[in-house]
C-alpha cells in the first residue's frame, strides 16, 4: 500500500489526524451528554451517568495524547476504552436494570453506529503501525 | 424545528462530505473549494440555529432542553474544527477528517429532529 511508504514517525499526522478528530468529535459527544445527565437527573441510574463520565475523561485522554504523540498514554487510554465498551456493552446486555439510560458504550456502542467500538481498535491498529514504522526500514 | 431546513442541510452536508471526500480518493490534501463548501454547511447551521433561538423564544420547547442546546451549540463547532485541523494537513487525511466533520452533521441534525420532536404538548 502506498500509504505504508509514507508512513510518518508521528503518531499524530496523517491518518492519525483523521483519528484525533473522531477521537475529539467523541469527547464532546461523551462530555456533554455525561455533563447533562449528571447535571439533570443523576439518581435516576448514578452507574451509567459515572460511566458515561468516565468515557468522556478517556476520550479526552485518548485525544490529548494522539494529538501530541504520547504514544504511552495513548495505547493505554484506547485499550481501557477498547476494556470499556467491551465490559459496558456485555454488561448493558446482560443486566439491562442497571443501565435505564443509555451511555455511549451501551451495547457495544450501538447507539452510536459502533464507533465506540471500532475507534479503539483502529487506534491500537494505527499506534502499532507507527510503532513498525519508526522502527523498521 | 423545521423539518425542510433540517434536510437541506442533511442534503448539502452529504454533498460537502462527497467532495471533500474527491481529494481524500485522488491523495490530494483540500483546497479552498472544499473549505468553501464546508462555509456553505456552517452557515446553514447557523441558520437553523436562529430559527431554533427563535422558536425556543417564542415557548416551544423539546422536553429535553439541555440535551437540545448541546447539540445546537455541537453543530456549530464540529465544522469550523473539521475545516482546521484537515486544512492544516496537508494529505489526503486533512481531506478524510474534512469529510468526516461533514458527516457528523447529519448525524447531528437527525438527532435534534428526534429531540425536537419529543416535545410535550
Amino acid at each position: 500500500m502506498a500509504e505504508r511508504a509514507r508512513a510518518s514517525r508521528a503518531i499524530s499526522a496523517g491518518p492519525g489526524r483523521a483519528l484525533v478528530f473522531v477521537y475529539a468529535v467523541f469527547t464532546l459527544a461523551a462530555g456533554a451528554r455525561s455533563g447533562v445527565q449528571i447535571a439533570t437527573r443523576f439518581d435516576e441510574a448514578p452507574l451509567a451517568y459515572l460511566l458515561s463520565a468516565l468515557a468522556a475523561v478517556i476520550y479526552l485522554v485518548a485525544t490529548a495524547a494522539l494529538a501530541r504523540d504520547a504514544r504511552r498514554v495513548a495505547v493505554a487510554a484506547c485499550a481501557v476504552e477498547l476494556a470499556g465498551v467491551l465490559t459496558v456493552g456485555t454488561l448493558s446486555l446482560a443486566d439491562s436494570a442497571a443501565f435505564p439510560d443509555a451511555t455511549v458504550w451501551s451495547d457495544y456502542g450501538a447507539g452510536y453506529g459502533f464507533v465506540p467500538l471500532v475507534l479503539p481498535i483502529i487506534g491500537l491498529l494505527w499506534l502499532r503501525r507507527t510503532a513498525s514504522a519508526t522502527v523498521g526500514p | 424545528m423545521i423539518d425542510g431546513l433540517a434536510t437541506a442541510i442533511i442534503v448539502i452536508s452529504l454533498a460537502a462530505a462527497a467532495w471533500t471526500l474527491v481529494p481524500a480518493a485522488r491523495d490530494r490534501p483540500i483546497g479552498w473549494s472544499h473549505l468553501a463548501a464546508l462555509a456553505v454547511v456552517e452557515l446553514a447551521l447557523l441558520v437553523q440555529v436562529v430559527f431554533a433561538v427563535v422558536k425556543l423564544a417564542g415557548g416551544e420547547q423539546p422536553r429535553e432542553l439541555a440535551v437540545f442546546i448541546g447539540y445546537l451549540v455541537g453543530s456549530l463547532i464540529v465544522l469550523p474544527i473539521g475545516g482546521f485541523l484537515g486544512a492544516a494537513e496537508r494529505t489526503r487525511w486533512g481531506a478524510v477528517v474534512a469529510g468526516v466533520a461533514c458527516l457528523v452533521v447529519p448525524v447531528l441534525v437527525m438527532r435534534m429532529q428526534q429531540i425536537w420532536q419529543g416535545t410535550v404538548g
